[in-house]
């Protein structure tokens, strides 16, 4: 299964194997990981389930639909990698991927 | 005072229908919400976004589905109280005691919790001198326009929102528009509009750019900093701040009242949705049980079952009987088919 780190602004970090199909949000939620609130439960309302992806992985991962911009307006502090993670569905390919959380949610 | 045989608490898809299956038992009940219409996340999260697992209904917008169901509810005449949240729950031998931000009180001897995720609040800009400012000069909403006139404003976000309150106080005051991306997000014809009040210089845009410092002078803002994506600095003449950062949901004094909670959620008994405590029940997305899944048709069951216990709490001296609306003159009666 594909492991997938969680960071936060600290350097906090936990690894952990999600199943391929699940989204990262997914991932972070069944595993208790901490700064990911995904309030609305993965359809894509909220942002709050906002991360950074590693420059590296930027182009591995396929580009965010209008909407997903748009709803990133409304994150904590978005940068040009920001992404909502409930739209990041974990596939073999992204084994090893590297987020990081921003510092609160809301 | 307001009296009634149950608070509901929250407007959304959930607590409409709890009106209903406890009106059709001939309770009365009352609705509370922060925000100021019924609909909760349906109207505020996905308005126009299709849905497509109600029952019978292969396809409907968050809108629509709000839309009937307070069609539905219609003949119950019930008190729908906006704008105000929840803050105190306290008990008074049988009967529960509410108090909300606005100061009302309601009394019941039941409260259905059917809260979402919490109230929605305005998503708040993350500087802290932002927070220092905020109701003085850095704002989340426009309340009164004249407050607005002839001043510097700086407005943040590219929605909506944004868009059609620069447009508004264009009109008496110098806008800066300012977003973190080149791309705004808004109806053709408010973009056009926007385009339109560039040129004449009413709205100066700025972009793609982010608030980096608010500058003060004796206790009053003077201008703002934003940091462009290339790392330039610009400073801008500011005497007011309004950010539209749409909203957020904030689970806020839910978590005092005393029920046993889990993250976000209240720990239910699934046979009639009740919390640890007698007479305060929870439904929807905010309640938690075994198998609990944060689906519309789930809320809609649990607020049928609880309204049976509410019934018995609030009618201790009457037998329940389950009835059809098919078949039962009593709930025909209540619905209004003479």
């Amino acid at each position: 299964m594909p492991k997938i780190t969680y960071q936060d602004k600290n350097g906090n970090s936990k690894t952990v194997e999600v199943e391929t199909g699940l989204t990262v949000m997914e991932g972070a939620i069944q595993n208790d990981v901490p700064g990911i609130d995904a309030d609305c439960g993965g359809s894509m309302a909220c942002a709050t389930c906002h991360v950074y992806v590693e420059e590296k992985w930027l182009n591995k991962i396929p580009k965010p639909e209008e909407a997903e911009v748009d709803m990133i307006d409304m994150a904590h502090e978005p940068k040009k990698n920001s992404r909502l993670s409930c739209q990041l569905t974990v596939t073999e390919e992204l084994d090893g991927l590297i987020v990081t959380t921003p510092e609160k949610q809301s | 005072m307001t009296k009634a045989d149950v608070i509901i608490i929250g407007a959304g898809p959930v607590g409409l229908f709890a009106v209903h299956q406890l009106g059709i038992k001939g309770l009365k009940s009352v609705v509370i919400d922060n925000l100021d219409k019924a609909g909760g996340q349906c109207i505020e999260l996905y308005p126009d976004k299709p849905i497509y697992d109600i029952p019978a209904i292969p396809e409907c917008t968050g809108e629509e589905l709000t839309k009937n169901l307070l069609e539905q509810i219609k003949p119950f005449n019930t008190q729908f109280f906006y704008n105000e949240r929840v803050d105190e729950v306290n008990q008074e031998k049988d009967l529960w005691v509410i108090k909300t931000n606005q100061n009302n009180f309601f009394k019941a001897p039941n409260i259905i919790i059917a809260g979402g995720v919490g109230s929605f609040e305005p998503r708040k800009l993350s500087l802290k001198e932002a927070e220092k400012f905020e109701g003085k000069s850095v704002f989340y909403a426009v309340k009164d326009k004249n407050f607005f006139k002839k001043k510097n404003i700086s407005i943040f976000g590219g929605g909506d929102s944004a868009l059609d309150w620069a447009l508004e106080l264009s009109k008496f005051s110098k806008i800066n528009l300012i977003h973190r991306r080149n791309e705004f997000r808004g109806a053709p014809h408010t973009l056009s509009e926007i385009k339109k009040m560039e040129k004449e210089d009413k709205i100066i845009i700025k972009t793609p750019c982010q608030l980096e410092a608010i500058e003060e002078h004796e206790n009053k803002i003077t201008s703002i900093s934003v940091k462009y994506d290339d790392g330039k600095i610009e400073r801008i003449k500011t005497d007011i701040i309004l950010s539209f950062f749409g909203l957020i949901m904030k689970l806020g004094p839910i978590a005092e009242w005393g029920l046993n909670m889990n993250k976000k959620t209240i720990d239910v008994n699934p046979e009639n949705f009740e919390t640890n405590k007698k007479g305060i029940f929870a439904a929807g997305d905010i309640c938690s049980y075994p198998g609990k899944l944060k689906l519309i048709l789930s809320g809609f069951h649990e607020v049928a079952l609880a309204s049976v216990e509410c019934f018995k709490r609030a009618r201790p001296n009457e037998k329940f009987r389950f009835e059809f609306t098919t078949s039962s003159k009593n709930i025909q009666e209540r619905l209004g088919k003479k």
